[in-house]
């Protein structure tokens, strides 16, 4: 297959992907702000409502060159925001209804200006809403002699005022993003921030709109930044992770769009790119959302699988244990009567047996597992918390001694060394539990 | 008292940068030393006059007069909705005042900024951002470190400072949400002392955390007192009052009372603030008579 994207890549394929990792990138680095603000909301509410402002820019110079049209979309954006806010606070409106009433108002408005110049010249509204990368290396020109896209240029220039933005602002960015208030009093205006924000936002999203359309710019306003957060917990990691897996997107989304629709049969036709780069990034976050160290699915199970591998490995040791102490054979099958005694499944049970055996606190003697002398050590002072922590219920809440077995038995898995000293302190060092069985002295030699 | 004023002379670099910073504004450090004794009268660190605030055409606080005095620890005392975090808010201009005018120092607060210390009440924070304690303390000396500047090694060193002076040192590298209600309480108290400030604004600093971190705090807030620095603390729990502050300021949408505790939290002044709350002010009458009205140790 790859043998294939290989044969079928042209340069036109490197072209698309750099155009739309200029503009992935360039809008995954503010949304990072705006995820953060809780306004994933406000990309998606200014890409729709700058169509007015472009159209207004379109019917009053004629043209569709750059500039006045990212001018248009600046004022528009910054706009949306003051509107937003002023109905907002006036209209006791809450924060999303309140840019849903602007977007929407204005994106209507856009809509009606953009049917009037279409009458003139073609400007297709489905080519603003959807983008046509696919077409963007075909409109070229010349800077400094070399011949580049466009939509290359634009996005480019774009980006490096984004990131010269972020570079420069990045702290107090960062502050009136965490805490406006503070940001005030530091003398920080966090509002002009906001809106500085705004327009950045504005201008990008105008910017990315024509080239690489309007769904992968409200996807790489919000994916990429909301994939990162799940990542780290540092802003400057996700920030630049965020770029990371917008260009990632970019990429992957272009490769997937030449070759997906071959798997699925339609050979020579080709998927739209952006939607495969969107798509691409919503994988990502998948990926992100099940693997992220702090809040992924797979990691938060992992970490469950691993601490009941560790409890079911000291219940193994503990059981040999008290067969020992109790002056009875090894068990024929450990792994049945660690099932018919704590519960454990017979592939936990028999993974416990094994791992003990690596660790080298077991060993096979004469056909039975045994406790090693380090695996006795390590079982004793087990014990030792089991039998510590009943004589402490028994003695301190007054537990019945039928029940002190179970809630011990819990505890004996999360005492270290430290509190067995500390309760065995505050017990008066006690040589044997309520039910009188002997209570194993630590083998530390710093233990009291 | 001797060994607040060394903590002051042996400052961490970061102070001596501070200082240094401090020199942009020359009105500020020319009408603000360190020293108490000074031979004319100085203008008071706060002073709030006629000050009246609404919400939606609802008076929040009204005609509040009040001058703190300076290098005192102020309790700001009153029942819920009294327009305590107001007070401090429209101080602050967070929030827009209906009317009146608010002096720091004989200047107003945007001149003032720097040497105006806030710690906000704790609800009001997203403790998911990806921040660390360490970053937030710095961010409390955003404002000294200046626009488009970057965070200098001298600014970290006196943020981990502030921290390790909270008991936090440990704990800097910590995403926020990780960390106790008291610790994070104690991270916006070492961001406070980070900005290095004449005058502290707190905000229920001691709402929900423990008998240990409580005193912590208080220990703290007296050595800010102690280097004459003015602090001014919303405080819920009247029992401790008496032993806490020098000064209380009785509020209920007016100034009810304010002056020297002793001498004003005063059951009577209580009985005017709270309403007929009888529980609570036979609570404080109680503590009162424990303490015989002394002054603070
Ligand atoms: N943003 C707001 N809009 C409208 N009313 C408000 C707003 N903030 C506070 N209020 C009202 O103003 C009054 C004073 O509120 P404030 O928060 O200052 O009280 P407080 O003394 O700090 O109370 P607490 O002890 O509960 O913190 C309350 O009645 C409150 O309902
Ligand atoms: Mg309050």
């Amino acid at each position: 297959m790859s043998g294939l994207l290989a044969l079928s890549w042209q340069r036109m394929d490197t072209e698309i992907v750099v155009i739309a990792a200029l503009g992935a990138v360039a809008c995954a680095l503010l949304g990072n702000f705006l995820v953060l603000r809780r306004m994933s909301l406000l990309g998606d509410a200014i890409s729709h409502a700058v169509l007015p402002g472009l159209a207004a820019a379109f019917l009053l110079t004629g043209s569709r060159d750059s500039l006045p049209m990212l001018i248009g979309a600046a004022i528009v954006g910054v706009a949306t925001a003051v509107l937003s806010e002023w109905i907002h606070r006036a209209g006791k409106v809450d924060p999303g209804a309140a840019m849903g009433i602007v977007f929407a108002t204005l994106f209507a408005l856009g809509l009606i200006l953009i049917r009037r110049a279409a009458d003139h010249v073609d400007i297709d509204p489905d080519c603003v809403l959807y983008g046509a990368i696919e077409l963007a290396p075909l409109y070229r020109e010349q800077v400094l002699g070399v011949e580049l896209p466009r939509a290359a240029i634009v996005l480019g220039a774009v980006l490096l005022i984004d990131a010269a933005a972020v570079l420069l602002l990045y702290k107090e960015l960062k502050i009136s993003t965490f805490d406006p208030a503070l940001a005030t009093t530091q003398g920080i205006p966090a509002a002009a921030m906001h809106y500085l924000l705004t327009a950045l936002v504005a201008i990008t999203t105008v910017a990315a709109f024509e080239s690489v359309g309007s769904i992968l710019v409200i996807a790489m306003l919000i994916v990429p930044p909301a994939a990162a957060y799940l990542l780290t917990d540092r802003l400057g990691v996700m920030i630049v992770l965020s770029l990371v897996i917008a260009a990632l997107s970019a990429l992957g989304g272009h490769a997937g769009a030449l070759v997906v629709p071959g798997w699925l049969g339609f050979a020579g036709v080709s998927t739209y790119s952006a939607s495969m780069m969107a798509v691409c990034a919503g994988g990502l976050f998948a990926l992100a959302a099940l693997l992220g160290p702090r809040h992924g699915v797979l990691s938060k199970l992992a970490g469950r699988l691993a601490l009941a591998r560790g409890i079911a490995r000291e219940d193994a040791l503990l059981l040999l244990y008290r067969l020992e102490e109790a002056g009875a054979a090894p068990p024929a099958s450990p792994a049945a009567m660690l099932r018919a005694r704590h519960g454990i499944g017979p592939l936990a049970a028999h993974l416990a047996l094994v791992q003990l055996r690596m660790r080298g606190l077991v060993r096979p003697g004469e056909g039975r597992l045994r406790l090693t002398p380090s695996g006795r050590t390590a079982a004793a002072e087990l014990l030792r918390a089991h039998r510590l922590w009943e004589t402490y219920l028994d003695q301190h809440l007054d537990v019945p001694r039928d029940h002190l077995h179970r809630p011990a038995e819990r505890l004996e898995h999360v005492t270290d060394a430290g509190l067995r000293g500390r309760l065995a302190a505050d017990l008066g060092h006690p040589a044997q539990d309520p039910q009188g069985k002997p209570i194993p002295v630590s083998g530390r030699p710093d233990a009291p | 008292m001797r060994r607040w004023f060394s903590h002051t002379s042996a400052a961490p670099p970061g102070c001596v940068e501070g200082t240094a910073a401090g020199g942009r504004r020359p009105r500020a450090v020319a009408t603000v030393g360190l020293a108490t004794g000074a031979e004319h009268p100085r203008e008071a660190p706060l002073s709030i006059h006629d000050m009246t605030v609404a919400y939606q055409q609802r008076p929040v606080l009204w005609d509040v007069d009040y001058d703190a005095p300076e290098g005192s620890l102020v309790g700001i005392v009153g029942p819920n909705g009294a327009g305590k975090s107001t007070l401090l808010k429209a101080v602050l201009d967070l929030v827009p005042k209906a009317s009146g005018r608010v002096m720091f120092y004989g200047q107003p607060y945007r001149r003032q900024r720097a040497l105006v210390g806030y710690v906000p009440q704790r609800e009001s924070i997203d403790w998911d951002f990806p921040v660390s304690a360490l970053d937030v303390v710095l961010m409390g000396r955003y404002g000294r470190i200046g626009w488009f500047r970057p965070v200098t090694r001298a600014h970290r060193l006196a943020a981990l400072d502030a921290l390790a002076r909270v008991g936090l040192a440990d704990l800097a590298r910590r995403q926020i949400s990780q960390l106790s209600g008291g610790q994070q309480q104690r991270v916006f108290l070492a961001r406070a002392l980070a900005q290095e400030a004449r005058v502290y604004l707190m905000d229920e600093p001691l709402a929900s955390v423990d008998a240990t971190t409580e005193r912590t705090i208080i220990a703290i807030l007296r050595e800010l007192r102690d280097e004459g620095r003015t602090v001014l603390v919303v405080h819920h729990d009247l029992q401790t009052v008496p032993e806490y502050f020098d000064h209380v300021l009785l509020l209920n949408t007016r100034v009810v009372a304010h002056g020297p505790t002793a001498r004003t939290f005063t059951a009577e002044n209580l009985r005017k603030t709270y309403g007929g709350r009888l529980t609570l002010l036979e609570e404080a009458a109680h503590a009162l008579a424990q303490r015989g009205g002394g002054a603070p140790a």
